[in-house]
């Protein structure tokens, strides 16, 4: 593969515009990238992140090896409702209330990310 | 076909082409036009989102499913559902903040190379044409039903109105009708869900205890495996479901309508509420439709159970619901098909023309020029397609389209956000292994070859034997990824540092 071809014959393409204002190739982002600020952000995202998700697409496809290797969500729960809809009533409350929890949590992550901008980016780029 | 079902029918019509021209006023730049200029509120394109996934398969389709084969067809709904989750942890936040019009330049915002841009607007291309095939002739088989006029006419009506909306009013028009249809899906759905609970004195456990015994099925209809029965193939469904709608192009186009990362996140959240109260309600569609349309009355409509839901419409409230839900049902189709008209056009428009061929120095002009003519073109190339694809199974385009979305542009997106060692290579093979996989194996699997004559496509012995090839096929694009990177040298930290920076900080020079 020529690697550096692809990146020289490149660069003389504009990237993808940005919004507005005039792109200055001033912001030095492996700088930005290295700080600690920057890193504690990404170390917390992936602390919530990386289980949460974990947590629900193995709850999610629990339900279909369940219903298709074993009888135990057959079994009737309140009267005529089996566990199987108990369950997927649950997956449904898990989405709604995960939802939530992440808008919540990214509302701190944002005041943090302006942070980083303010400080690290347009402070360390000046 | 009455006269209300005709007066409720222009009206939906007269309004849409009303939004068209009051949005065609405000289109006059390519930001406008691919993106409705970034303008959206969270709700409005919450409701936008909602609208674009409660396509007429999710309508007609889930409802005629949990009617069908109760439990299974619930399988729908959750899978559909949880795929926000995957949205909304894992793509949605980076993707606004480094995409602007499309997908590709997503990817591209840390690749240049222009054959990632073309990998990924072949990719796009690929799967708008499945999913609008599936649309057009869900669309055409529906209309033909309801109002009673020639397949090809009806998937002609169609097919122009969603030309009309995408060259006149671009993003805000098929915006703006894809809120109010969404209203309008939503408002039908609870008045039906309502009167069946009236019927069953409002009371879940009557409900449960008198679906039990209305159906055929007796007491199997309330628990799974009705239609599933090959566990892998179950699994494989719901691994395209969920991982699916986070690589469908026409739904990540949504998030370049909003202004930042916060409305997106915003927009996720009332989609998924809106959408996961209209999974709850089809449970009652479902079940209303099972115990008093029944059965055979469902199956004589359409073999598939499409006409569950405007069937049970009739039997709860006579003509005037069942023109309302008919009426519905049809500005239903015509939103979705807007929508993908849009995004197959701006893969071309911007993607090919403007970023590829024109190296990004096109002109608006030029640009909205040729957003245009890709509108047009991609809406006849789907129109004819539709008009020759009468016979195939919508259900199975369906499943397609999630599972080429999955397998192809859901590991090249992960990766561009996530994994630092990642490289053009990687990018290219990611798309090519997810998209190629899956359509050979979907190709040799029952859906195509089947030893019954008349069951599938072609006669002969499958030589896959799963339906839904994703169990394979999306591994398969992780691994070309992976393999992709590992085998060329080429690695560029400091663009990934910018490209990780960006994603997580939302800042844009």
């Amino acid at each position: 593969m020529k690697a550096g071809s692809v990146y020289t014959e490149e660069r003389t393409t504009p990237k993808v515009e940005q919004r507005g204002k005039q792109r200055k190739a001033n912001v030095d982002y492996v700088q930005v990238a290295e700080s600690s600020r920057f890193r504690e952000l990404l170390e917390k995202k992936k602390k919530f992140i990386l289980p949460l998700t974990i947590f629900f697409l193995v709850f999610y496809f629990s339900l279909p090896i369940l219903t298709s290797y074993t009888n135990v969500l057959e079994r009737p729960a309140i009267g005529d409702i089996s566990w199987a809809w108990i369950y997927a009533s649950a997956q449904f409350i898990m989405t709604w209330v995960l939802c939530t929890v992440y808008v919540r949590k990214f509302l701190k992550f944002d005041v943090e990310a302006d942070e980083i901008i303010e400080k690290e980016i347009k402070g360390g780029s000046a | 076909m009455s006269t209300t079902v005709i007066v409720l029918f222009l009206s939906i019509v007269l309004l849409t082409l009303y939004i068209t021209w009051w949005a065609a006023k405000r289109t006059t730049t390519a930001g406008e036009f691919y993106t409705a200029g970034g303008g959206l509120t969270g709700w409005q394109n919450g409701l936008a989102i909602a609208g674009d996934y409660l396509s007429a398969a999710s309508f007609l389709g889930i409802a005629g499913m949990i009617a069908l084969f109760g439990f299974d067809g619930f399988f729908y709904s959750i899978g559909f559902l949880i795929a926000y989750l995957v949205v909304m942890f894992l793509v949605a936040e980076p993707l606004r903040n480094l995409g602007k019009y499309t997908l590709a330049d997503m990817i591209n915002s840390r690749f240049d190379a222009k054959k990632v841009r073309a990998a990924a607007a072949f990719s796009t291309i690929t799967i708008v044409i499945f999913y609008m095939i599936a649309q057009l002739v869900g669309a055409g088989a529906l209309i033909q039903l309801l109002f009673g006029i020639p397949y090809w006419i009806a998937v002609l009506i169609v097919g122009v109105m969603m030309t009309i909306y995408v060259l006149f009013g671009g993003m805000t028009a098929t915006s703006w009708v894809q809120i109010v249809k969404a209203v309008l899906l939503m408002l039908g759905t609870v008045v039906i869900a309502v009167l069946v609970f009236a019927r069953f004195d409002f009371s879940i456990m009557t409900m449960f205890s008198e679906v039990k015994t209305a159906t055929a099925h007796g007491e199997a209809f309330l628990q799974p495996g009705l239609k599933y029965t090959v566990p892998l193939d179950t699994i494989s469904l719901m691994l395209a479901l969920v991982l699916g709608t986070a690589g469908l192009p026409h739904i990540l186009m949504r998030f370049f309508t909003v202004k930042d990362a916060k409305t997106a996140r915003s927009s996720v959240v009332t989609a998924t509420w809106i959408v996961g109260i209209f999974y709850v309600l089809t449970i009652f569609l479902g079940f209303g439709a099972a115990a008093f349309v029944g059965h055979e009355a469902i199956v004589a409509a359409n073999p598939a159970g499409n006409m569950a839901a405007p069937l049970l419409a009739e039997a709860l409230g006579g003509d005037l619901l069942m023109s309302f839900v008919s009426a519905v049902a049809f500005a239903t189709i015509l939103a979705v098909v807007a929508g993908l008209v849009l995004t197959g056009a701006s893969a071309f428009a911007h993607d090919i023309y403007g970023q590829i061929i024109k190296k990004g120095q096109a002109t608006q002009q030029q640009e909205m020029k040729a957003a245009r003519q890709a509108s047009l073109w991609v809406s006849v190339f789907s129109i004819l397609l539709a008009l020759g694809a009468q016979s195939l199974n919508v259900a199975f385009l369906v499943s397609l389209a999630f599972c080429v979305a999955a397998s192809a542009n859901l590991p090249v997106i992960l990766y561009t956000i996530y994994w630092k060692r990642f490289n053009t290579t990687g990018a290219i093979m990611a798309m090519l292994f997810g998209l190629i996989s899956a359509l050979v194996l979907v190709a040799v699997s029952p859906n195509v070859l089947s030893p019954e004559a008349g069951a599938a496509i072609l006669v002969g012995e499958p030589l896959f034997p799963l339906t839904n090839p994703a169990i394979v096929s999306v591994p398969l694009g992780f691994l070309g990824g992976w393999l992709g990177t590992v085998l060329s040298k080429e690695s560029d930290a400091r663009r990934f540092a910018e490209v990780s920076v960006r994603a997580n900080t939302g800042y844009r020079e």
